[in-house]
């Protein structure tokens, strides 16, 4: 079966859908994510959707509980790059993916998950520094 | 109305629905559909062809490129053996869903066609048809 | 038709043609501002090459496969004359004219036979009228694609897209916001969103007439989406009368940025931004 990749940068998994999902892999990913934040204590989740050109009411639900599950580990997930006809149809579908932030590109979503965790305890600043 | 052109599939596992997400997308670009048409009609056919796979074990998904008025739009019509709708008018309703999904699969289905229409009978079977015409909201 | 009536129109295309182009050319509806002699002249000579051919074949039914390019030739020449901003009763005239050239013809060969000749100009003339007809329909329908071409480019040319600000986009709407003028209103601010980059949109409504439930689901819907693109929206130019209605109406925009005046959402884009807008020290001109 396919497998869609997740990379670890930093403190954030960066996940880029590249095909049309159908349901058993878009589960799959779900699992595979969620296991990975509890592995690797992820800050954050960056799903990069652009190359997809169908969200409908099953893939929005995977979003929208990885975004739950990531919550509850202390990780917070933002999906990024939705093409405009397909924000228009999920709105049309009813689903506004609460919950689930959202930016415009990786960049800006990267940029989204820093503010959203904020500070840095001071020590771990230092140690930050120490590292640089 | 006419219909130019038909194509029938028979739907029984999953992969089969991004096959199928990917002929309807391709009638609906041979009409001219502009792209927010033809996501709303393959995101509505995903939903349906779900349907079929999860309550009835699949079936039959009829793919038309039909005419009416001058007007070009792709009709899609999904027929299953199922256990069909035991009330309609409930199954049609937003959040309201007999399985473990949001319920937004029947409503959200008609919300993103131009025309929809459902049949179904308890013990016999569903039968789901959409239009979306090429100019359709 | 009989085959010696055909043939015998046949041997006399040529003055037949010219009686029609003649007929044609003397009417006070010729449109010689809109279409040459020689276009005229060649149109003329095509349907008339087509028409003589099919009507070597006995039956005379404009919906009959022989008719067909006699139908392909009238109704090309109908739609372009609509596009061309011919009216009705010119349109009609090319078809009407060939009448006359006919019956000269027919009377002047059928001078002692009344019954064929009778029996003759009947199913011509219910041949001519079916094909007025066909002209007709052609015509109307050519009239309606400019109508719809032209509500496109309406809808079209009256939401812009402006980029006020780096990041920073306005949608000055006016007039009413129905499902179609948002379906367009929707696709443009979003495809702009895209290739510019611009977290905000500002829509501006100040040229709306009236807000009514429906229009409120509208701009709730394109907050929605552009929420979901991973950028914010704001809404202004939100007059006293339409805050009065959407409050009568029970509509809840509490999830949504609203401002009264385009100048303050501009001013909340700044600051969502951290960008900060000062007077400069030094002296202006005004």
């Amino acid at each position: 079966m396919d497998k869609i990749p997740i990379l670890k940068m930093g403190e954030f998994l960066l996940v880029t859908i590249q095909v049309d999902l159908y349901d058993r892999l878009a589960l799959a990913l779900e699992n595979d994510l969620i296991n990975m934040v509890s592995k690797t204590e992820a800050r954050g989740v960056l799903i990069d959707i652009s190359a997809v050109s169908i969200v409908d009411s099953f893939m929005g639900r995977i979003l929208g509980n990885i975004a739950s599950m990531s919550k509850i580990m202390d990780a917070e997930t933002v999906v990024v790059g939705m093409q405009p006809a397909v924000a228009i149809t999920l709105v049309e579908l009813g689903l506004t993916l609460t919950g689930v932030h959202t930016a415009l590109d990786v960049e800006k979503g990267m940029e989204l998950l820093r503010n959203k965790i904020g500070y840095l305890p001071k020590e771990e600043e230092d140690l930050y520094d120490d590292i640089i | 109305m006419m219909t130019l052109s038909k194509e029938t599939l028979t739907i029984q596992r999953e992969p089969d629905v991004i096959y199928f997400r990917n002929k309807a997308k391709e009638y609906a670009v041979k009409i001219g559909m502009s792209m927010v048409g033809q996501t709303k009609l393959i995101t509505a056919a995903s939903e349906l062809v779900r349907n079929m796979l999860r309550y009835a074990n699949g079936g039959e998904a009829v793919l038309e490129i039909v005419i009416r008025n001058n007007i070009k739009g792709v009709r899609l019509t999904f027929a299953d053996k199922g256990p069909g709708i035991k009330d309609v008018k409930q199954a049609m309703q937003d959040g309201f869903s007999t399985g473990r999904s949001l319920g937004l699969g029947l409503p959200g289905a008609k919300r993103l066609s131009n025309e929809f229409d459902i049949k179904s009978e308890v013990g016999k079977g569903t039968t789901v048809t959409i239009i979306r015409w090429k100019n359709g909201l | 038709m009989k085959s010696e009536t055909a043939a015998f129109l046949k041997k006399n295309k040529k003055r037949l043609l010219e009686a029609w182009v003649q007929n044609q050319m003397s009417d006070s509806t010729l449109r010689d501002d809109l279409i040459s002699n020689e276009e005229l002249s060649k149109q003329s000579d095509d349907l008339l090459d087509a028409l003589l051919v099919a009507l070597g074949s006995g039956k005379l039914n404009v919906d009959s496969d022989k008719f067909q390019p006699v139908s392909d030739i009238l109704s090309e020449l109908s739609v372009t004359r609509a596009r061309q901003g011919f009216s009705p009763r010119e349109t009609s005239m090319f078809v009407m004219s060939l009448k006359k050239a006919f019956y000269a013809m027919l009377e002047d060969q059928y001078k002692n036979d009344p019954a064929t000749l009778y029996q003759e100009t009947v199913e011509l003339n219910n041949l001519l009228d079916s094909m007025s007809i066909v002209t007709m329909e052609t015509f109307i329908q050519g009239r309606e694609e400019v109508i719809l071409r032209q509500t496109d480019e309406i809808s079209e040319i009256s939401t812009p897209v402006i980029r006020v600000w780096e990041g920073i986009l306005a949608l000055p709407i006016i007039g009413t916001l129905d499902s179609a003028r948002t379906q367009v209103v929707m696709e443009n601010l979003l495809q702009q969103i895209v290739e510019t980059g611009s977290r905000i949109a500002i829509l501006d409504i100040s040229g709306v007439p009236t807000v009514d439930s429906l229009v409120a689901q509208h701009l709730i819907k394109t907050v929605s989406a552009t929420r979901l693109m991973g950028a914010e929206c704001i809404i202004s130019g939100i007059r006293a009368e339409i805050a009065q209605t959407i409050v009568h109406l029970g509509i809840d925009l509490s999830g949504i940025n609203t401002k009264a005046s385009l100048a303050s959402a501009l001013k909340l884009a700044y600051s969502m931004l951290g960008i900060e807008v000062r007077r400069a020290e030094r002296k202006t001109i005004f």
